[in-house]
């Protein structure tokens, strides 16, 4: 059966108000994620999301190229293969080199103040979920040693010396 | 991805494998300036440094001296220390290379090629001690943020170039000038454009003394790349972080400089002592100007085993702004002290040179230790001294291993 030119009408109208509905809600949508975005520009509190599993990740993200690991060390980083080691590959090696990382030992207060002098400072982003894995990997694996007011000479090569 | 405007994607992606991770504002970085680890050259060869010096760090490039191999009055480039805080300039380009002087302070900004530089003014030659600020970070307790130097990041080259103080006479500066800060060619590690690795200077006394150069030459050639070619600001005595490298412009001031690396903990120390590991608020970290009194023992190389109860040994000792007027020895830790030949410096701000033949009474291990006193009757401690945030200004005691068979 064919329709009725008035029927056909009313279902335009229904066309109509659908996509005038549909609109209205990707209107809403993108003035809340604006709304978000004044706030919160560069959207922080999605970057652990971000960081972790999405292909639209963080762009100065370092990659981790290799996954070699020998006598428990990661040999393209030298950082020590532990919980936590490539989230710090991934936000730790960009700017720097892995050696400035391991070369220092501090406990997390210290670790922190580090991270928060980087950030205010020399442009690094903040680390969301990932700052505590970090910290904490850090703080495991590289504590401090206590060395006192003056250590022993120590790792000594002799030699002869001739005159 | 429109940031990535100036490399293409491919290039970058390319770039990023060989370094072996991600070149961080890689898109901004300003064109010519790509990052040096590109050429993924082995840093000794890249910079003719001796392969035994110690690399720290190769992403900024830090490497350090051992102590023998200090032993020469003028430092050779071979083995004199690295210090860098960004990215080293790819292409220097010395036919258009100028220097800017503006700032708060100048009647009116002006700007000098290379050669009006070295024509206009007259040249002068220092030997001019340079030692990083953290030099010996590696023996505080608890460790203190940063590269881990221990004995070698200092030396004395001798550097050629024309007096600061005539450059500001000739610009003109006005009476409430109080500092002079530098700007470099180097970009920073992240590759901002914006921002600056490093951004430091001196009070305007020290701005126009006598020996504080803009040197074009080091040892008598071109200034080595990686210390700064084609411009140098040298400021003898002090850390060496004020002698800005690949310099283009100074500006002087009428506040002290507040660029980077002059804030926070940067060579800074607690303006009053504090505990060990203790929490300072910036507020109240002073800036570090003239290093302390420090020696180094240059020869023998420490782990001497020797047959004869005799050994002659030497070295260098310096006191930034001050001369070293005392230098001791003591094989017994500093239960007697017996005291060194020591040679003036040739000029102000130089090491000076120290010697001695030391006598052991009998076989067995021995550390012989060296004390500077300076002209302040200041002298090192053999115990690392006050700790502070950033481990700077550790002057303590050189010592080395002897046994006597
Ligand atoms: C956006 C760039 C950037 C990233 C990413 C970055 N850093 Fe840094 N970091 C710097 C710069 C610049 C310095 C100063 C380097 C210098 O002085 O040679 C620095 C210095 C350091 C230092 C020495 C501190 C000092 O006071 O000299 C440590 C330790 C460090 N970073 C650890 C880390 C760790 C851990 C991470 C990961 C959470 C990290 N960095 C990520 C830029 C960065």
């Amino acid at each position: 059966m064919k329709s009725s030119p008035k029927k056909e009408f009313s279902n335009q109208l229904d066309l109509i108000n659908g996509l005038i509905l549909s609109i209205f809600v990707v209107l809403l949508l993108f003035l809340g994620v604006l709304g978000y975005a004044i706030f919160d520009p560069s959207f922080s509190r999605f970057s652990g999301f971000f960081n972790a599993d999405s292909d639209e990740k963080n762009e100065f993200l370092a990659e981790v190229e290799s996954e070699e690991v020998v006598d428990g060390i990661h040999v393209e980083t030298g950082f020590i293969d532990a919980p936590g080691m490539v989230a710090t590959i991934q936000n730790c090696t960009g700017c720097h080199s892995s050696s400035l990382v391991i070369a220092n030992r501090m406990n997390e207060e210290r670790w922190i103040e580090t991270i928060r002098w980087m950030q205010e400072t020399q442009n690094l982003w903040d680390l969301g979920e990932n700052e505590k894995v970090i910290v904490d990997y850090l703080v495991t694996n590289y504590p401090p040693k206590k060395i006192g007011r003056r250590a022993n000479l120590e790792n000594i090569e002799w030699y002869e010396l001739e005159d | 991805m429109n940031r990535r405007k100036f490399i293409s994607k491919t290039v970058l992606a390319s770039m990023a494998s060989a370094l072996g991770m991600d070149i961080v504002f890689g898109s901004r970085l300003p064109k010519g300036l790509l990052p040096l680890g590109l050429s993924k050259q082995d840093p000794f060869e890249l910079f003719s440094k001796d392969k035994d010096m110690i690399l720290l760090n190769d992403r900024p490039y830090n490497m350090e001296a051992r102590p023998h191999q200090l032993d020469d009055d003028i430092t050779p480039n071979e083995y004199i220390f690295v210090r860098n805080n960004g990215l080293i300039p790819n292409e220097v380009d010395v036919e258009n290379w100028t220097l800017s002087i503006d700032g708060e302070s100048v009647i009116s900004p002006k700007t000098y090629t290379l050669s009006e530089l070295k024509t206009r003014f007259t040249s002068h030659s220092y030997q001019l001690t340079l030692e990083c600020g953290g030099n010996g970070r590696s023996e505080f307790d608890p460790p203190p943020k940063g590269n881990q130097w221990s004995l070698g990041a200092v030396y004395c080259a001798k550097w050629t170039g024309v007096r600061l103080k005539d450059i500001l006479e000739d610009v003109g500066i006005k009476s409430d000038a109080v500092y002079i800060g530098y700007h470099a060619a180097d970009s920073h590690l992240s590759g901002d454009p914006t921002k600056e690795a490093i951004s430091r200077g001196v009070p305007i006394s020290k701005a126009m003394m006598e020996e504080t150069l803009i040197a074009y030459q080091m040892n008598d050639q071109d200034i080595p790349l990686v210390h700064g070619y084609p411009l140098r600001l040298v400021a003898g005595g002090w850390p060496a972080s004020a002698s800005g490298k690949w310099l283009e412009r100074i500006s002087v001031r009428n506040i002290v400089h507040d660029g980077e690396k002059m804030g926070g903990t940067s060579y800074r120390v607690p303006c009053s002592p504090v505990a060990p590991g203790e929490s300072v608020a910036d507020e109240n970290m002073c800036i570090i100007e003239s290093m302390p009194v420090k020696s180094l023992i240059t020869y023998p190389k420490t782990g001497a085993m020797i047959s004869d109860k005799k050994l002659s040994i030497r070295g260098h000792t310096w006191a930034g702004e001050n001369s070293v007027i005392k230098m001791e020895y003591s094989i017994d830790f500093g239960s007697t002290w017996k005291e060194c030949d020591l040679k003036k410096a040739p000029n102000r701000l130089a090491w000076q040179r120290f010697s001695a033949e030391v006598e052991f009474p009998q076989e067995g291990y021995y550390e012989v230790w060296a004390k500077a006193t300076d002209s302040d009757g200041v002298s090192q401690p053999m115990l690392v001294p006050g700790w502070n945030p950033k481990g700077y200004l550790n002057n303590a005691c050189h010592r080395i291993a002897v046994k006597v068979s």
